[in-house]
């Protein structure tokens, strides 16, 4: 961890990624934004985050499909995504774990824990198998 | 197809009406020496209940049921 | 005096006549256009019935007894009541079964039994001879008094011709001809005659009016009515006797055994079977058979007593046979051609009688009785014969040609002794013995074959004691001591007054105590023993005939094996090879095959063979033919029963399990559906739950973040801090009217909203919400156009709610445009039924598919390029809610990237509030 982390947000919601951005960036890192999959695939063709935050309901591909794909690109095996989604249901968290998510976060979310989580997950080098217990965020 | 039915009770009744008015003792009333018309009563009254017997059975077999 | 030659041309230009309408007849049912297969024919060949007895007996009988003849008419009316029941049960049973006589019947009833049909043909052919002979004896003394009249005596006397110069012979020659060339024309498993009934019919029709024309005469003619009539013969005391019920008409007993009598010979004499039962085409013919020919009897008989008392009148008593009377009333006023009419009736009676007894005596004697024997006899090797077909052809002919020789014979003979009426009398009393095992075995399945030829046995045996043998002693064949001192010397066993009966006419003695005997032993023997397995499965299939379908009624009982060679050759042997072929070909069609080649040989085509062959040789042999080549396996009783017991208990269950069955399917269809309902309602539910849910974490997570943030960091710039504020606050307010629909759009959909109708002015509303949003649309640079006439009707709805539309539909509008020249336009018109709100913008429009959910719950349309659709996604659904609930209606026209149009009607009749 050379140079500050890099981070990629995906989000629709305007005020969720202002808030978002705001917060990361108060943590030091260099964040990136899409409002959408498909400007989220564009920007991860660009350059390797170290870190996707990933809304699951986006408008176009939505976030379990983007997740998938980055665990699929091998440019991107270092690369955490932890997801956030506004249906707090069991179905999500699993489905969400099967796309290879490295944590799991039901909004509303306390962003200390958030970004906790982000350090935590940036301070350690990514294993393949992430731990499944430590995904639930908390409520 | 004919169905035993209704008919066939109606059909039964009139064989027991014919029958008894084509014998005794209803027949014996109008065995006496009067006449209608000229007519012998006896021979009379037969061929009446004879005719509304017959007229019966047609009734009964030509009648629609609704 | 009428010439001879006239008289014989004129009797066979007649038969002549028949002959062209039985081939006529024959032809058009060859050709497929029967002449016969309608009501008014059937009921005519049942008029048959009416023999020269009726022609000429009956005014015979009424000069010495009065209304002493009707009995034999009245009886057949009301038995003609119980056809419905009796007759429609030997029609179906004969037809599913091919029995074409009744002794077939009879033998058929009990297991196929060959031993009574032998008896039966052998009664009915004893029986019925003396009855031919009667008409043979009409049909004579109807010659001689036409050509010797007025010399006729009182009897004329046959015997004093030689039978080669006695025209009688030849018209008996000719009546073999006619029905040997149309009752055995070919063999054919129905055994139905088509042109020979519409002859019969034609007969009835000639008949029939031949007697009324004379009665007609007599009644009108020679007397002005029959009140004249009757008024002059009441003024002769013998004559007075005869009109009076109790006199000379004789007792009640007489009476009411001779209705009994007729009764039962109206559905018993062999050719009342053979024109009711065998020649019957359709058996709805019946219907009206039970009231029209009642109808022809009645009419027929109208003119007798007058006829008779006429002719009483007329001439000296004792100088002209009352059984004449038809035909010398009026030769002695000179009316030739009303005499040659009656002469034609009276010959039409007596030539329809022998035609068809005599055929349905033939089919007797050759499937009942010849065919049987000779089968039986193996050293004719019959049954290795390749073709039957022309021996059966051969022994009817031989039998008709027999028959009425007998009948020949026995007027030759013994014609003297009996008015027409008497003898017709044994006749009725000899076929009245089949009546127990007939009509026994049609409703009691108790009775069994010993029971039926014992009774049988017996019955006969008193009636030839009783009743044929008087007729011959009268007749000088016997010593008349048998009569007056009894067989042996014995008094008690005087034929006539058996163990000393005394005070019975002769056929009310006959009839007593052979019925007595007759029924008594065939009840007790049928109960002595239990009946064989082939006499329950035959009673099972006669009483039940009403109740079971016609077709696979029959082989239920029968088991075993045969090829369909096999019995395709055996059928082939009785009708010829090639109608064989035909035959079974037809049957194969009939089960939906192509050719017989598919066939395969099951119970069912058994039995449809062995009842193609039972047409021709009788059901008792066509069991034994078939059997011959069918590897049968004997049913034993208590498989039969079981069979019967099952099928009859499966009935029952099958009905009861269809209906619960029924109900079954029923209600669990309504459960399948409500599971469903209930499955979409839940899904609904979910979805519905989850949706809202996240539209309430939104929000919610912008507020709580920006909340957390504001506290976490207490040095951010104040511009920072404001616009953090500002957003928690919006989102807040978005929270608000968030749950403010939800709540708002679950109040609507429960019924619980409360609504406020009123009057509402349109054109003021849209000023009111154009004015109300013209704040915002300034500030987008949107122009918003009114278009709203003056003088538009008002409506009455809840004027809030129809604002919470026109609102919604406006800020929607507002929301879709996203161009420089964007311009939204409102409009309102109406119609003579409903006022109509048109919002339309020049926006991004909506897709098709779009267009069908933009109104559900949640379902914004979502445009990548539009980005993220601001509201909440229940507008449009709690809109058109409150449109529906004003009975109107809201909807959306729109092309892709042309604008959309939201439309919305307001009824203008009175909406319910």
């Amino acid at each position: 961890m050379s140079a500050a982390p890099q981070v990629l947000i995906v989000e629709d919601e305007d005020s969720i990624l202002l808030s978002l951005e705001f917060l990361l960036r108060s943590a030091g890192c260099g964040v990136a934004a899409a409002r959408d999959g498909d400007t989220a695939l564009a920007l991860l063709a660009q350059s390797v985050p170290d870190l996707v935050l990933l809304d699951v309901m986006l408008p176009g591909i939505d976030g379990f499909e983007l997740c998938r794909r980055i665990r699929a690109d091998t440019r991107l095996q270092g690369t955490r995504v932890v997801m956030l989604t506004a249906r707090g249901r069991e179905s999500d968290l699993q489905k969400g774990i099967e796309a290879g998510a490295d944590a799991y976060f039901t909004k509303p979310f306390s962003t200390r824990e958030l970004v906790t989580r982000v350090r935590t997950l940036l301070s350690e080098p990514r294993s393949d198998s992430p731990a499944q217990g430590s995904a639930r965020g908390s409520t | 197809m004919i169905r035993p039915t209704l008919k066939g009770q109606r059909l039964a009744a009139l064989f027991l009406l014919g029958f008894l008015l084509f014998n005794y003792p209803l027949l014996s009333l109008f065995g006496g020496n009067t006449r209608i018309w000229g007519i012998p009563l006896i021979y009379l009254y037969i061929f009446v209940a004879w005719a509304v017997v017959i007229a019966l059975m047609a009734l009964v077999i030509e009648r629609k049921e609704h | 005096m009428l010439s001879g030659a006239l008289i014989v041309v004129l009797s066979f230009a007649y038969v002549g006549l028949l002959f062209a309408i039985a081939y006529w007849g024959d032809k058009r049912a060859d050709a497929g256009r029967s002449l016969i297969a309608n009501p008014y024919i059937y009921t005519l060949s049942l008029a048959v019935y009416c023999t020269s007895w009726t022609f000429y007996g009956s005014v015979g009988r009424a000069a010495t007894s009065g209304i002493g003849f009707l009995p034999i008419y009245l009886g057949p009316t009301l038995m003609a009541a119980l056809w419905w029941y009796v007759l429609l049960k030997m029609v179906r049973i004969s037809k599913e079964h091919r029995i074409t006589s009744i002794a077939d019947f009879i033998a058929s009833r009990y297991g196929k039994s060959h031993l009574l049909g032998g008896l039966v043909t052998v009664i009915a052919v004893l029986g019925i001879v003396p009855y031919i002979a009667l008409q043979l004896k009409a049909i004579s003394a109807s010659f001689s008094t036409i050509l010797q009249y007025p010399n006729s005596l009182v009897t004329d006397a046959p015997e004093s011709l030689p039978f080669l110069q006695d025209n009688t012979f030849y018209i008996a020659m000719l009546l073999a001809a006619f029905t040997i060339l149309f009752g055995t024309r070919h063999l054919d498993a129905s055994e139905r005659h088509e042109g020979l009934v519409a002859a019969i019919a034609f007969e009835s029709i000639v008949k029939l009016v031949a007697f009324i024309a004379v009665g007609l005469f007599v009644t009108f003619g020679m007397f002005n009515g029959f009140d004249d009539l009757f008024g002059k013969a009441a003024k002769i005391p013998e004559l007075n006797a005869l009109l009076v019920q109790g006199g000379a008409a004789g007792n009640y007993t007489t009476w009411a055994s001779l209705t009994v009598l007729s009764m039962l010979a109206i559905i018993l004499l062999p050719r009342q079977f053979q024109v009711a039962v065998v020649e019957n085409v359709d058996e709805r013919h019946l219907n009206k058979a039970i009231w029209l020919f009642p109808l022809y009897l009645f009419a027929i008989n109208i003119f007798v007593l007058p006829i008779a008392i006429g002719g009483m009148m007329h001439f000296p008593a004792g100088s002209v046979d009352a059984d004449t009377f038809v035909l010398t009333l009026p030769l002695s006023e000179q009316k030739t051609w009303l005499a040659l009419l009656a002469f034609v009736g009276g010959l039409s009676a007596a030539t329809g009688m022998v035609i068809v007894e005599t055929i349905a005596l033939s089919t007797m004697v050759c499937n009942d009785l010849v065919m049987p024997i000779l089968l039986r006899w193996k050293f004719l090797r019959l049954t290795e014969r390749r073709d039957l077909s022309r021996l059966l052809i051969a022994i009817r002919r031989s039998a008709i040609v027999v028959v009425l020789a007998l009948g020949y014979v026995y007027f030759y003979l013994a014609g003297e002794a009996y008015a027409l009426v008497s003898i017709g009398l044994i006749s009725f009393t000899a076929v009245a013995q089949f009546a127990p095992a007939m009509l026994g075995g049609l409703f009691w399945k108790g009775g069994t074959r010993l029971g039926a030829l014992t009774g049988l046995s017996v019955g006969f045996l008193i009636w030839l004691y009783s009743l044929l043998l008087p007729s011959f002693a009268k007749s000088g064949w016997l010593p008349i001591t048998f009569l007056t001192e009894g067989m042996l010397g014995i008094d008690l066993l005087k034929p006539q007054q058996l163990f000393g009966l005394t005070g019975l006419d002769d056929i009310s003695h006959c009839l007593f105590w052979s019925m007595l005997a007759n029924i008594g032993l065939y009840v007790a023997v049928s109960l002595w023993r239990r009946p064989t397995a082939a006499e329950h499965s035959q009673a099972n299939l006669f009483v039940d005939v009403l109740r079971h379908v016609a077709a696979g009624s029959g082989p239920k009982f029968w088991r075993g094996s045969a090829t369909v060679a096999d019995l395709q050759t055996l059928l082939g042997r009785f009708i010829g090879p090639r109608r064989a072929a035909e035959s079974i070909a037809a049957y194969a069609r009939s089960q939906g095959m192509t050719g017989s080649e598919q066939l395969s040989a099951n119970a069912v085509l058994v039995h449809y063979v062995e009842s193609q062959i039972a047409g021709a040789i009788g059901s008792a042999s066509a069991r034994d033919m078939v059997a011959s080549v069918v590897d049968e396996e004997p049913l034993a009783l208590d498989e039969v029963m079981a069979i019967i017991d099952e099928a009859s208990q499966a009935l029952a269950y099958s009905r009861q399990l269809e209906q619960k069955s029924l109900e079954l399917e029923a209600a669990s269809k309504e459960l399948r559906e409500a599971n469903q309902r209930l499955q979409e309602l839940d899904r609904l539910k979910d979805d519905f739950i989850s949706t809202v849910t996240h539209e309430l974490r939104t929000p919610l997570t912008s507020i709580r973040a920006f909340s957390e943030i504001l506290s976490d960091n207490p040095g951010l710039e104040s511009a920072q801090r404001a616009k953090f504020l500002g957003i928690i606050t919006r989102e807040s307010e978005r929270l608000t009217r968030l749950i403010n629909q939800v709540l708002d759009l679950a109040k609507i959909e429960s019924g619980a909203a409360e609504w406020h109708p009123g009057t509402v002015d349109m054109r003021e509303l849209i000023d009111d919400a154009t004015g109300a949003l013209s704040q915002i649309y300034r500030s987008r640079g949107i122009t918003l156009e009114v278009q709203a006439p003056a003088g538009l009707p008002t409506v009455n709805a809840d004027r809030d709610r129809i604002m919470q539309v026109v609102l919604n539909l406006l800020s929607n509008a507002a929301n879709f445009c996203d161009k420089d020249d964007s311009a939204v336009t409102i409009s309102a018109s109406c119609n003579e039924t409903a006022l109509r709100v048109d919002v339309t913008d020049n926006g991004i429009g909506i897709s098709e598919a779009d267009q069908a959910v933009v109104f559900e719950k949640f379902r914004q349309v979502s445009d990548p390029a539009a980005g993220k659709p601001k509201g909440s996604g229940l507008g449009l659904a709690i809109s058109r809610e409150i449109i529906q609930h004003h009975r109107g209606r809201l909807w959306v026209s729109s092309k892709r990237g042309l604008g959309s149009t939201f439309s919305f009607t307001l009824p203008l009749s009175p909406a319910p509030a």
